[in-house]
C-alpha cells in the first residue's frame, strides 16, 4: 500500500482553544477538546499544489474522450451521421449498441440508460461516445457527428406528468378534524428551483484497461462502490475487473455522489474499445448543462392553530420534479416528505409527497437531500403565524418545538439526544435575537412604507436600504433514512499491517469535509495511540471495504462508529496477546505475529425500527438540531439583498474536530445563502439556460456574510462517540433565515427561492398598490 | 522540457520565467497559458474551474498582478514573470509559507480545488501591502470562488499571514 504521500515536517499540531461547556452538558471525553486537534492530513500537499486531482494525472499515450449529447428534451433517436469527409479510422465512436453488459447505469431503478437507445429524454442526454489520442482529433470528430432525430412532445411541468417515481404518505391523528377545530389555519404555496452544486472541480474520469479483461477508473467521486456496482453491470465485469479508485476530489456536496457513475461508464467504454487509458474530464459548461441538480419542488402547506396558540393540524403536499430518471429521487422524496413537518410536535399531521418524471435533466443527490426544499416551507408557515399571531417567532418556536419524548409523524418517539430548544437558546442570545428583532419592529411602519413606494421605481425611496432580521429552526435526519443502514451492512476495518503500521480501511472519501483527518482521531483515541500514528488506506476497491457512500452526514456518525469498535476489537486482540498496553506493543506484536485485520459489519442500533411498507417507526436513529439568525438589508433602489450576518448553533450530536466541524458549517451557510438570495437556473425548452460559470452565479467573498457558528453536542447514545454528523443542517436551516430577513426588512413574504430583485420588486409592487 | 501530454509541439518560442526560473515554450501563441503551465511545464497545481474567467481556480501572479491563467494566451508572457502555488513554499526546506501555513492553521483549505488560485490571489495582496483588513481581504480574493468554506476561515488565514508579516517587519 502507497503511504499518504505527506511531509512530516509540515505537519505541525496547534491547540484549539474551545469554550467551556455549557452548564448542564454531558461532560465528553477529551477528543478533540484537552488534546490539540490535528491539522488537515493532507493539507500540505493541497496548499503545496501536490495533491493530485484526476486532471493532474498523467498517463503516457492515454486518449481523450467525449460524450455526443442530445439537442432536444424529447425526441425519437433515429440514428447518427459521421461526416464521410472525417477519416475515422483515427478515433474511435461507440453508441448503445457497442454496450458489453446491460445499457443501464445502476442506481435505485434500472430506467437511465448509459447512452440514449431509441429514445431521447432530455436535453443533454448521452448518446455516443468518441475517443480520439488528442484534443485537438476529438474536437473535429465531434464536430462531425450529427443526430438523426423525430421530435417528441415534452413534458416539462410536474404536475402535468403522468410518470411517478415515488410517492409517499405519512400522518398522526385526524387531521381534516383538528382543521375544523383550528382557529387560525395559514395557508401557503412554496417554490424552489434547481440549485447546481457547483464544486469548482469538474466531473472527472480516467478509465484504463486491465490486464485481466477489467478497468481500473481513477477519478473524483464520494462513492467508490456506487461507481463499482455500475461499472459490473455496463460492461459485464467481475468484482474483481473493476477497481475504481478516487482521486482527489475537489469537491462533492452530493453532486458526485450517484452522477460519477455516467462518467466512469462511458470511460471506461471508451477504454475497453480503444484498449488505452481514456480521460473524461468535464469542462464546466458540459458539467453543467448534463450533471443532476437539487430537485426543484412545490410544497402546499395548511397549518392549524388552536386557540391557545399551540399547534394541532398540518397538511403539507410536496410535489418533486425529479427529472427524465429516476437517480436518486425516491430517497430524495422520502427525506423530504420525512422533513416536511419540520421540527414541531404536532398530534394531526398529514404529509404526502410525490415525485414526477420530466423531460429535464434527472435531478439527484445535494447536501440535505430533500430536506431543505420543505424546510424552506415548513418555517416560512411558522415565521407567517408568528407574524399572524403577533408573538415572538423565538417564542412560539420554543413552544412547538420538539422535546425529548415528542412524537413525529411516523410515531418515531424522540427519546434523547434532542436539542431544538438548546440551539434555538444559543443561536438568539449569541445574535441578540430578540432585542434587535424588537427594535426591528417598531421601526417597521415608516421602513414598510418606504419599500412598497420602491415597488414603483428606482430612486423613489429617499433611504437606501432596508434592514431585516430572521429567524429559522431545523432539524436533519442522521444517516440513512428509514432501514437504509441495514439494508447497507457497511462494512470498515482497522489493520495492523506486518510492517507495523495501522490502517483505517474504509471506501469512505476525503472531498474536503476531513474524513482523512478525524478517522485517525477516532481510531488513534480508541487504540490508546495518537493519531498520527494511524494511516487511511488509499480509497480503492481492491484494498477496502464497503464501508457504505459518503453521503447524507453519515461518515463520521455510522463509519466512525464501526472504526472506534473495529479499533477496541483490535486493541483488544493484541493486548490480550502481549499483556501489555497497545501503544506500547503493537509494533513488536505485528512483527511476531503479522497482520491482524478487524472488520467491523454494521448492527441496527439498538430499539431503531423502521418498517418501510407502512413508512411507521423510527425514520432516523437520532437527529441533528439546527438554529440560524440572518440580518439582510435589502436595496430598495434595486431589491438586491446582502446578507449581512449569520449566526448559527447546530446540534452534532460531538464534535470530532471542532476546525473542521466550523468549516462545514460556514460552507454550508454559505450554498445556502446562495439558495436563497441568487442561485436560478433558468429553464429554456427543458434546457439550462445558464448553463456557464458566467451565468449560473454563486456567493463570492463580497457576497459571503459574516458567519458565527456555535457547535452544541448532545451525544447520540447509538454511536459510540456521539456524533450525528454536520454537513447538511446548514443547508436546511439558513435559506428559510433570510426570507424571515426579508420579511422583516421591507414586509413581504417571498415564497419562491431564490428572492431575486424581481421577485422582491414584483412582492413590493403587489404592496404598494 | 519535453511536452508531458498533447502538447502542440509547433509554433514560436516564447521566453519567461516561472517562480524565478527561466522557461521557453515552443508553442501556437494562442495556447492558454493556463495549458502550458498544466501540459507542457508540468505545473498542475494551477487549476482549471471553469475556463472562462469567472471562477479564478487558475489565478497565477503575472508581473505582480493577479490574471487568469486561462484568459491569457502565452504569446502576452513572453519576457514575463509568473508565480504559481509550487513555488510558494521553501523548496529547499520543505516548509509551507507563513500563508500556506496560515491556511492550514486556520482551516482556509477543504476540498482544496480553489485553494492554488486563493493562495495566488492572497499572496498578492500582502506582496502590494495589504494590511489584516476583513474588507481589503475580501476585495482582493473576490475573484476567487470557493464553494467549501463560506471563505470566513479563508479571511481569517490570510488576516493571520498579514498580522504575522506586520510583526516580523
Amino acid at each position: 500500500m502507497r503511504e499518504p504521500a505527506r511531509d512530516e515536517r509540515l505537519a505541525v499540531e496547534t491547540p484549539v482553544v474551545l469554550p467551556p461547556p455549557a452548564p448542564g452538558q454531558v461532560p465528553l471525553p477529551t477528543l478533540g477538546r484537552a488534546r490539540p486537534a490535528p491539522l488537515r492530513r493532507e493539507g500540505p500537499d493541497k496548499l503545496t499544489g501536490k495533491a493530485r486531482y484526476t486532471d493532474d494525472i498523467v498517463l503516457p499515450g492515454a486518449w481523450y474522450g467525449a460524450t455526443i449529447r442530445s439537442t432536444e428534451p424529447h425526441a425519437r433517436l433515429l440514428g447518427m451521421e459521421l461526416d464521410p469527409e472525417f477519416d475515422w479510422s483515427r478515433v474511435v465512436v461507440m453508441t448503445a449498441a457497442d454496450i458489453p453488459g446491460e445499457n443501464i447505469v445502476s442506481s435505485i431503478k434500472s430506467d437511465m440508460p448509459a447512452l440514449a437507445d431509441g429514445v431521447i429524454r432530455h436535453h443533454a442526454e448521452p448518446v455516443a461516445l468518441v475517443a480520439a489520442p488528442d484534443k485537438a482529433t476529438l474536437r473535429e470528430a465531434r464536430r462531425r457527428i450529427t443526430l438523426r432525430t423525430e421530435p417528441l412532445e415534452p413534458v416539462f411541468d410536474p404536475f402535468e406528468s403522468t410518470q411517478q417515481f415515488a410517492a409517499y404518505e405519512v400522518g398522526r391523528g385526524d387531521v381534516e378534524a383538528a382543521f375544523a377545530k383550528a382557529s387560525l389555519v395559514i395557508e401557503g404555496e412554496y417554490r424552489v428551483g434547481h440549485q447546481e452544486q457547483l464544486y469548482i472541480e469538474n466531473q472527472a474520469m480516467i478509465a484504463e484497461p486491465r490486464p485481466d479483461g477489467g478497468i481500473t477508473i481513477t477519478g473524483s467521486m464520494q462513492c467508490p462502490y456506487y461507481v463499482h456496482d455500475a461499472l459490473k453491470r455496463a460492461l459485464a465485469l467481475s468484482d474483481t475487473q473493476a477497481v475504481i479508485s478516487q482521486a482527489e476530489t475537489g469537491g462533492g456536496f452530493g453532486g458526485k455522489e450517484e452522477f460519477p457513475s455516467v462518467v466512469a461508464i462511458h470511460a471506461a467504454l471508451l477504454a475497453q474499445r480503444v484498449g488505452k487509458p481514456v480521460r473524461m474530464i468535464y469542462n464546466r459548461h458540459e458539467d453543467i448543462a448534463a450533471s443532476t441538480k437539487r430537485h426543484p419542488a412545490v410544497i402546499r402547506y395548511r397549518t392549524g392553530i388552536g386557540a391557545d396558540g399551540s399547534l394541532v393540524s398540518q397538511d403539507v403536499e410536496v410535489v418533486m420534479d425529479g427529472g427524465a430518471y429516476c437517480t436518486l429521487t425516491p430517497v430524495v422524496l422520502s427525506r423530504g416528505v420525512l422533513h416536511a413537518g419540520g421540527p414541531y410536535e404536532c398530534p394531526n399531521v398529514r404529509i404526502r409527497g410525490r415525485a414526477m418524471a420530466t423531460n429535464t435533466p434527472p435531478n439527484g443527490a445535494f447536501r440535505g437531500f430533500g430536506a431543505p426544499q420543505v424546510e424552506f416551507a415548513a418555517e416560512l408557515q411558522v415565521a407567517r403565524a408568528a407574524d399572524q399571531l403577533g408573538v415572538s417567532p423565538a417564542a412560539l418556536r420554543e413552544r412547538w418545538l420538539y422535546r425529548e419524548g415528542g412524537v413525529t409523524p411516523t410515531g418515531q418517539v424522540l427519546r434523547e439526544s434532542v436539542a431544538a430548544a438548546e440551539v434555538l437558546e444559543r443561536a438568539t442570545e449569541a445574535a441578540e435575537y430578540e432585542r434587535v428583532r424588537e427594535l426591528s419592529v417598531q421601526t417597521r411602519g415608516v421602513r414598510w412604507s418606504q419599500a412598497a413606494e420602491a415597488g414603483r421605481g428606482i430612486g423613489s425611496t429617499r433611504v437606501q436600504s432596508a434592514p431585516g432580521i430572521g429567524l429559522a429552526l431545523a432539524w436533519h435526519g442522521a444517516g440513512f433514512t428509514g432501514s437504509g443502514e441495514v439494508h447497507l451492512a457497511s462494512v470498515a476495518g482497522v489493520e495492523l499491517g506486518d510492517d507495523g503500521v495501522v490502517r483505517v480501511l474504509i471506501a469512505n472519501t476525503e472531498i474536503g469535509q476531513g474524513t482523512n483527518t478525524i478517522f485517525p482521531m477516532l481510531a488513534g483515541e480508541a487504540l490508546g495511540i495518537d493519531p498520527s500514528e494511524v494511516q487511511m488506506a488509499p480509497v480503492d476497491t481492491s484494498l477496502v471495504p464497503d464501508s457504505g457512500p459518503t453521503v447524507a452526514s453519515r461518515t463520521a456518525m455510522v463509519v466512525g462508529g464501526l472504526v472506534i469498535k473495529a479499533a477496541q476489537r483490535l486493541r483488544a486482540t493484541v493486548e490480550a496477546r502481549s499483556g501489555a498496553p497497545f501503544a506500547q506493543s503493537y509494533r513488536r506484536d505485528a512483527r511476531a505475529n503479522g497482520a491482524t485485520r478487524v472488520d467491523e459489519r454494521f448492527e441496527p442500533y439498538p430499539n431503531v425500527a423502521f418498517d418501510d411498507e407502512t413508512y411507521t417507526g423510527d425514520a432516523y436513529p437520532a437527529f441533528g438540531w439546527a438554529c440560524a439568525v440572518a440580518q439582510v438589508e435589502v436595496d430598495l433602489d434595486t431589491a438586491e439583498v446582502r446578507v449581512r450576518s449569520v449566526v448559527s448553533a447546530d446540534d452534532v450530536g460531538r464534535v470530532i474536530h471542532p476546525v473542521l466541524a466550523e468549516g462545514q458549517v460556514e460552507g454550508g451557510t454559505l450554498q445556502a445563502v446562495g439558495y436563497a438570495t441568487i442561485e436560478e437556473m433558468k429553464m429554456d425548452n427543458g434546457r439550462y439556460a445558464n448553463d456557464r460559470l458566467s451565468t449560473y452565479l454563486i456567493p463570492t467573498s463580497m457576497d459571503a456574510p459574516d458567519i458565527t457558528s456555535i457547535l452544541v453536542e448532545k451525544p447520540f447514545s447509538g454511536a459510540p462517540h456521539g456524533a450525528k454528523g454536520v454537513g447538511e443542517l446548514p443547508m436546511d436551516v439558513v435559506a428559510p433565515a433570510v426570507i424571515d430577513a426579508i420579511h422583516d426588512a421591507v414586509g413581504v413574504w417571498i415564497t419562491q427561492l431564490p428572492a431575486t430583485p424581481e421577485r422582491i420588486l414584483a412582492a413590493l409592487r403587489v404592496l404598494g398598490s | 522540457m519535453t511536452a508531458l501530454r498533447d502538447a502542440p509541439s509547433e509554433g514560436p518560442a516564447y521566453r519567461f520565467r516561472v517562480n524565478g526560473e527561466p522557461r521557453e515554450v515552443a508553442v501556437p501563441g494562442m495556447r492558454r497559458l493556463l495549458d502550458v503551465l498544466r501540459e507542457d511545464l508540468g505545473l498542475s497545481g494551477t487549476k482549471e474551474g471553469c475556463g472562462e474567467g469567472e471562477c479564478g481556480a487558475c489565478s497565477v501572479i503575472l508581473d505582480g498582478l493577479v490574471v487568469d491563467s486561462c484568459l491569457v494566451p502565452v504569446c502576452q508572457v513572453d519576457g514575463s514573470d509568473i508565480h504559481t502555488v509550487e513555488g510558494l513554499a521553501d523548496a529547499e526546506h520543505g516548509t509551507l509559507s507563513p500563508l500556506q501555513q496560515a491556511f492550514l492553521e486556520a482551516g482556509g483549505a477543504q476540498c482544496g480545488i480553489c485553494t492554488p488560485g486563493m493562495l495566488m490571489a492572497a499572496q498578492a495582496y500582502l506582496d502590494a501591502g495589504g494590511g489584516p483588513d476583513e474588507d481589503g481581504i475580501r476585495e482582493a480574493i473576490a475573484g476567487n470562488l470557493c464553494r467549501c468554506t463560506g471563505y470566513t476561515k479563508i479571511i481569517e488565514a490570510i488576516e493571520m499571514a498579514a498580522l504575522e508579516r506586520g510583526a516580523r517587519a
